[in-house]
């Protein structure tokens, strides 16, 4: 049988659409710069004096911790949907349940990400939350 | 059927040798997607918990030092070193070193003992020092 359209046309859907490569590449940037602020982040709350709510926040509430946290947070959920990302394709062979679980882990990662997110710039900005 | 058990065998999807490179390989998924899931969950509990208050915080550190919250949180530790020297493995792959058998069985054990000593490094200052 003859087929009636061009071979581009055939394959285009079907595999990485150049964007294979690119979400290799973000795997591996994030990786590293989750690297670098889990090193910064288990090395400053090792070396604080205590983990109780007023340590935390008070260490929290300053630039050089509150800003790193904020990086720390992107990187991680950014790095955790691309790796997540893989599996899902990896096992989810149905398109239909593939589709529905790669935006269920997009919302979901965009949701704990920006609960994170915010609750740094709470402590960040909101002065004491001690009392709540 | 004769078979001449000096021959090697071809290559065939469900005839191979386990070997830790393999063990590596499917732990650092594991590892991964347990960090992702469990991992993330704690990271957000313990942030939002410390941004609403002393009495919601409180609450997360209850958990965090109970039996439960320890056995999670050497499994949490574990995973990351795990996952993170098995992520460093894969740097040096992705250049394309490190494929030799000898090599690659060498450092697929090193994640192994790497990880196992510093969780236990990790938990013993823990214990003796906090």
């Amino acid at each position: 049988m003859m087929k009636m359209e061009t071979p581009i046309a055939r394959v285009r859907g079907l595999g990485s659409a150049r964007s294979g490569a690119h979400h290799w590449w973000l795997e591996r940037l994030t990786s590293i710069s989750t690297l670098v602020l889990f090193v910064w982040l288990l090395m400053s709350l090792l070396r604080l004096p205590s983990l109780d709510h007023q340590a935390v926040t008070t260490w929290l509430a300053s630039p050089v911790a509150a800003v790193p946290m904020l990086l720390l947070i992107v990187s991680t959920f950014w790095h955790l949907k691309l790796g997540l990302q893989v599996v899902i394709e990896d096992y989810v062979h149905e398109d239909g349940w593939k589709l529905f679980s790669i935006t269920l882990l997009n919302f979901l990662t965009i949701a704990g990400g920006a609960l994170a997110f915010f609750s740094v710039l709470k402590i960040a900005f909101g002065g004491d939350v001690t009392n709540g | 059927m004769h078979r001449n058990p000096q021959r090697p065998l071809s290559p065939h999807l469900s005839v191979w040798r386990w070997g830790p490179h393999m063990l590596v390989s499917i732990l650092h998924r594991i590892t991964g997607s347990g960090l992702a899931t469990i991992g993330a969950l704690a990271l957000i509990w313990w942030l939002t918990a410390a941004a609403t208050g002393a009495e919601a915080y409180e609450y997360f550190v209850s958990w965090a030092i109970s039996p439960y919250g320890i056995f999670v949180g050497i499994g949490l530790s574990w995973a990351l070193f795990q996952h993170t020297l098995s992520g460093l493995r894969h740097f040096v792959m992705d250049i394309g070193a490190g494929f030799e058998l000898t090599t690659n069985k060498f450092w697929a054990n090193m994640t192994l003992v790497g990880s196992a000593v510093l969780t236990a490094l990790l938990w013993a200052y823990i214990v003796m020092v906090k």
